[in-house]
């Protein structure tokens, strides 16, 4: 199973679960997949089924909307995370 | 990367000395302490990160920092801004921080600016300084530190915390992306707390700070890797450190076009929130016509003692009505109120009759927070689920305004 690191700021929408574990070939399978699991975070990824703006997901190291953004491939244990935009100081 | 600084300032005997732990490294040498010296860095904020930051670029002996701050301390800033102590409260930022550098390097020119930093002023502002460093606490003034400092060609040395994880990079349009690049929009207004509401553990800013200062150093000096193209994520509880690639979009509408065509914006328009206490912005609702209805403590106290009962619903956590409340409240926390709002759009029932069901929707609610933000969130969200924004008022301010004009007896934090 592949695995999403959740920012602190959207654990309130699973659970204050840190890290799910999801399914699917490609990074968007693996995020309807989260969504589905916690519909309260749909709004906050996606507007319609584009990833927001202001969300980046990394697969590895690298941004996915420098990949093939939603349709990047993944590998069975591949290591995404939701990068949060955070402003404190 | 070469040297940002080229050119060397002289060292009295008293300084060589004084450096001699650097002096004695080959990295730094005698050269590079006349470089350090000889450099100039502006502080965006001396607060939980500017903190950290000006200790420790007062101690290694850069020539001249400018701070930017126009706050004064207060007793909720102890538990992480170290430069402070018990007795500055009251006193300027700038004083309290400036003073303890002085003690700390007396070799030091140190400028202090104590005004909010706008795009009126910023472009001024930045230009004397080889390197700007980004310890503010609000979207509006991160989004403006970028774009004038792409503007102007200047290294902007980023750090940024919430609660437990921080945030490193060096964004250098010359040399690579900006902070654009990384993030093109803000978040909308509400889905990120600020340190203030969500909280932040006191040591967090030490960490991320004091990874800034060495970011500076390292530019000004010209050695190792820095963190330009790169963000370094620190998860405090986990103590992990992740480096992810930050890459140069080719489209960034700052640091995509000519350095001279950049200009600066409206940034509190742009984030939906205003970037400090002072600012006379105010959010517009959801339908961005109608203004937000307003109500002051003193007016509320007024129709209180009047015999008037509207419905006052206190939107802050339990353990903070645990400090302090005013009495009759309906209290139910945003994050309840947004999880219902985000179950009625979603198309779930659960949590529309649990929460939202408590609110009337054909009642005068007047919303109130600790400081008046998190209620014009809450106003918003119930204005997406169908309330009407004629019956919503923000009490502006919040519980802080009642404690400093209605109530002096009442517990603040
Ligand atoms: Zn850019």
């Amino acid at each position: 199973m592949a695995s999403i690191k959740i920012p602190t700021p959207l654990r309130a929408f699973t659970g204050n679960q840190a890290t799910v574990t999801v399914s699917g070939g490609t990074v968007g399978e693996a995020l309807s997949d989260l969504v589905a699991t916690y519909p309260e975070l749909r709004p906050h990824l996606f507007a319609e089924d584009k990833l927001r703006t202001f969300v980046n997901v990394f697969l590895g190291e690298e941004d996915v909307r420098f990949l093939d953004g939603l349709d990047t491939p993944i590998a069975a244990d591949a290591n995404l995370r939701i990068i949060p935009s955070i402003a404190g100081g | 990367m070469e040297a940002l600084i080229n050119h060397l300032e002289s060292l009295s005997k008293e300084e060589i000395k004084r450096y001699s732990r650097h002096v004695i490294m080959p990295e730094v040498g005698i050269e590079g302490q006349r470089r350090l010296k000889a450099a100039s860095v502006l502080l965006i904020g001396t607060g939980g990160l500017g903190s950290p930051l000006a200790l420790y670029l007062a101690a290694a002996g850069i020539g001249r920092i400018g701070l930017v701050d126009y706050d004064v301390v207060d007793e909720t800033n102890l538990q992480r801004q170290v430069i402070h102590g018990q007795s500055s409260v009251g006193k300027p930022k700038l004083d309290s921080a400036a003073e303890r550098m002085r003690d700390i390097n007396p070799y030091l020119q140190i400028d202090k600016y104590n005004v909010p930093l706008t795009s009126e002023n910023a472009l001024e502002l930045f230009a004397p300084y080889a390197v700007i460093i980004d310890g503010t606490d609000n979207f509006p003034t991160r989004y403006l530190v970028n774009d004038a400092c792409v503007k102007l060609g200047k290294p902007n040395v980023y750090g940024s915390i919430f609660r437990f994880e921080g945030q490193l990079s060096v964004f250098y349009a010359k040399e690579g992306p900006c902070y654009r690049c990384m993030f093109p929009e803000p978040p909308p207004p509400g889905l990120v707390p600020s340190c203030a509401e969500g909280g932040v553990l006191g040591i967090l800013p030490g960490t991320i700070g004091t990874l800034q200062a060495t970011e500076a150093l390292k530019l000004i000096l010209g050695i190792g890797e820095p963190m330009i193209g790169k963000m370094l994520l620190y998860d405090a509880l986990e103590m992990s450190f992740t480096t992810i690639k930050v890459r140069k979009n080719p489209a960034c509408p700052v640091c995509g076009v000519p350095a001279e065509e950049v200009q600066l914006i409206d940034y509190e328009q742009f984030c939906g929130v205003p970037a400090h206490d002072r600012s006379t912005f105010h959010a517009e609702t959801s339908n961005g016509s109608q203004p937000m209805k307003t109500v002051t403590v003193r007016e509320l106290k007024a129709r209180l003692d009047a015999g008037e009962k509207p419905l006052i619903l206190d939107v802050r956590e339990p353990h903070e009505w645990q400090i302090s409340a005013l009495e009759g409240t309906l209290r139910i926390p945003k994050g309840d109120i947004q999880m219902a709002k985000n179950a009625v759009l979603a198309g779930r029932k659960l949590h529309e009759e649990t929460v939202l069901a408590q609110i009337p929707q054909d009642a005068e609610i007047i919303v109130h927070c600790r400081s008046g933000v998190r209620s014009a969130d809450v106003i918003r969200m119930l204005q997406e689920v169908g309330y009407q924004g004629t019956h919503l008022s923000n009490l502006s301010g919040g519980i802080l305004a009642w404690a400093r004009e209605i109530d002096p007896a009442m517990a603040t934090y």
